[in-house]
């Protein structure tokens, strides 16, 4: 773990919603309202939430597939939210993402030769013939699959191999930098472990950094070094993986992890109280003021609907967006907590 | 007949004919549901969980489909021998089905309250004891339902679209619908699966109370293991058209005996960290060259010469604990 490949800062994206013929603007879905993260070369980053929480937005954004609304982005020191377009070539090399559903993101009237060739073309990678079919092939070995599969089209393959065939794609302009949206939501759980083992072999052979984005929390325990927690738009807690998980401190997190269906008595005893009355998360067009959480919110009192709570840092490298955290600290300090103990102030 | 049982299913084979010949999905299946039992039924994608529930439901085609051998008994009554009518007298009032999907089983084009009312008013045409409701009982049913659900200001929901509310909305709708009728036999298709966790948790939390209350027999269908853990009390293990193992829900999660009921778990992704299993080698078989014998074999470690000449017999480890698999057979093993 060294200095950080990607720093985000303050990143906002809203989108516009229009209505009628021309086009009116009549609100904005706020999906992104401030996040900052940063990312160290060589690490996984985790990013859970639920649907509607932005945290896809993130990713598509950090990716540039969206131009950002406000705040800066910046990639092996070079800052490239300013960047147009057609200068973003560098970037677009070294940062590849990987899709949730395989099934749309390939080209089905493409064979996989043409679309893992399409990448090596557009980066002038290989320009010959024969060296492209032998990159492609070792494309192919890299994500474990025969090199026969070359001349095959996706409806001819399965859904993990498919997934197999969008990472190849992602791999062949040799990025240090791949954001990886749902990348086995669509997978059954045997097929899940081995894309999951691919992906970590692969990231440990190539000295990669993700960012993975998943609403699945066991799954993001597994995989990631630190986790960030999203809700309404916004980080609510971040910390590395370990201590989010053995120690939330933020009542939405808390939530989230009691509600994850689990399959051992080991796993139901680190599971926490919740801490919400039910509901469901709220519209992006019309955030709650305040802590976005506070409709749910089983600590909540009046300070948390008038303002929002600042993101601080509690313990070293554990930051919580909460005006209640010093509740969740003192519980935890009281239940022998190790990651807690450490912890002094209030 | 045995009438302790709400659901038996008894060497079901369901073939299908296709262009390229025969494919044999459902390959003796067996499944018992007693009555008040919650029942979970777990399998990878195309494992054949949705052919097995379809032929309970009588919703196959046949042809295509072909039912060459097998028993399925609802409550002492032999569904295959059934006629259209019988069929429907029992769907919607003595068994109902919750479906994964909350967007597409609702019709878009009607209110909640149309379509809740309909499910209230074809149950008194088809129910041989039917009697004729008012519209204002049928309205007063409706509302109370919605209630019972615990969705918020059911008199609003009742006149709304399905694209007004939200998944878990929906999905709460969803239940009212099919607990409405007052069933005694409930078939969950994947509840909840659609919806994020947190509002996932509040279904099942919501659908276990209520069968619970009306000592209603569940039969869960999911490929997540978690929810079949959190909400039954035994659970089927199905893998290609087989079922493979089925014990009471604590004792498999503890201790799973099948090589592919092992290969499953190991690879499930556990909230107190940890590498997960390297999957299980392999892919799910096809069906049309069906293979003989355990159909798991090709892809098991422990796999001898007798796994591809002859399906195992279900050995009883405990009472209540089966597993097919010649591991345990003093012949095999």
């Amino acid at each position: 773990m060294n200095e950080p490949l990607l720093i985000v800062d303050d990143l906002v994206k809203h989108f516009p919603i229009r209505v009628g013929f021309f086009q009116r603007q009549i609100g904005e879905v706020k999906a992104v309202e401030g996040v900052s993260l940063d990312i160290r070369s060589g690490e996984i980053f985790g990013l859970v939430g639920e649907s509607g929480s932005g945290k896809s937005t993130v990713g598509k954004t950090i990716v540039r597939l969206f131009k950002p609304t406000s705040g800066t982005i910046q990639f092996k020191g070079k800052d490239i939210t300013k960047l147009k377009e057609e200068n973003l070539h560098f970037f677009k090399k070294d940062a590849q993402m990987v899709f949730q559903d395989p099934k749309s993101s390939l080209n089905p009237r493409r064979s996989i030769k043409s679309t893992l060739e399409d990448p090596l073309i557009t980066h002038k990678i290989a320009q010959n013939g024969n060296d492209r079919t032998k990159i492609v092939r070792d494309l192919l070995r890299m994500v474990e699959l025969s090199p026969n599969y070359m001349y095959k089209y996706p409806s001819a393959l399965s859904g993990g191999q498919r997934q197999r065939v969008a990472i190849a794609r992602a791999l062949a302009v040799n990025p240090s930098f791949i954001v990886l949206d749902e990348p086995t939501s669509a997978l059954d759980v045997s097929v899940q472990a081995k894309i999951i083992r691919l992906l970590q072999k692969l990231q440990k052979e190539f000295q990669l950094s993700y960012l993975f984005i998943s609403h699945d929390l066991s799954l993001t325990r597994t995989i990631a070094s630190r986790t960030a927690v999203m809700y309404v738009g916004r980080i609510y807690e971040l910390a590395s993986t370990e201590e989010l998980f053995i120690a939330p401190l933020h009542p939405y997190t808390r939530t989230l992890i009691s509600a994850v269906p689990v399959i051992s008595k080991e796993e139901r005893r680190v599971r926490p109280v919740k801490q919400s009355r039910g509901g469901e998360i709220p519209s992006p067009v019309t955030p709650p003021k305040g802590c976005a959480f506070h409709p749910r919110c089983s600590l909540a009192d009046t300070i948390c609907f008038q303002q929002l709570p600042d993101l601080l840092e509690v313990m070293p490298g554990h930051f919580v967006r909460c005006h209640n955290v010093s509740v969740n600290i003192k519980s935890a300090k009281e239940r022998g907590n190790l990651f807690v103990k450490s912890y002094r102030g209030n | 007949m045995d009438d302790q049982y709400m659901l038996e299913i008894r060497d079901l084979h369901v073939y299908f004919r296709v262009y390229e010949g025969v494919s044999r999905v459902l390959d003796g299946v067996y499944l018992y549901v007693a009555k008040g039992e919650r029942v979970g039924f777990a399998g990878e994608t195309g494992c054949g969980k949705t052919v097995t529930m379809k032929a309970v439901m009588g919703m196959l085609k046949i042809p295509p489909a072909i039912i060459p051998h097998g028993e399925i008994f609802l409550d002492g009554r032999d569904v295959l021998k059934m006629s259209q009518r019988e069929l429907l007298q029992i769907k919607g009032t003595e068994i109902s089905m919750i479906f994964q999907d909350p967007m597409n089983a609702l019709n878009p084009v009607f209110t909640i309250g149309e379509q809740l009312c309909d499910v209230i008013r074809f149950a008194r045409r088809y129910r041989s004891s039917g009697v004729n409701l008012s519209k204002k009982e049928v309205h007063d049913k409706a509302i109370a339902a919605l209630g019972e659900v615990r969705l918020p200001d059911p008199k609003r929901i009742k006149n709304n679209y399905p694209l007004e509310l939200s998944g878990g909305m929906r999905q709460r709708v969803l239940i009212a619908m099919a607990l409405v009728n007052e069933p005694s036999f409930l078939i969950a298709d994947e509840p909840g699966t659609a919806l994020d966790v947190t509002i996932q948790a509040q279904i099942l939390d919501l659908l276990s109370e209520l069968v619970k209350n009306r000592r209603i027999s569940v039969l869960l269908i999911t490929h997540n293991l978690g929810v079949i853990q959190e909400t039954t009390e035994r659970v089927y293990i199905m893998y290609a058209g087989q079922v493979v193992e089925t014990a009471p829900t604590a004792v498999l999660f503890n201790n799973p005996k099948h090589p592919y009921t092992q290969g499953l778990l190991a690879s499930v992704p556990r909230l107190t960290g940890g590498q997960i299993a390297e999957g299980i080698p392999g892919t799910v078989p096809d069906y049309i060259d069906a293979l003989s014998g355990c159909r798991f074999h090709p892809r098991c470690s422990h796999a001898m010469p007798v796994c591809s000449m002859k399906k195992p017999p279900f050995t009883m480890l405990k009472p209540d604990q089966y597993v097919a698999c010649y591991l345990y057979t003093e012949k095999g093993g």
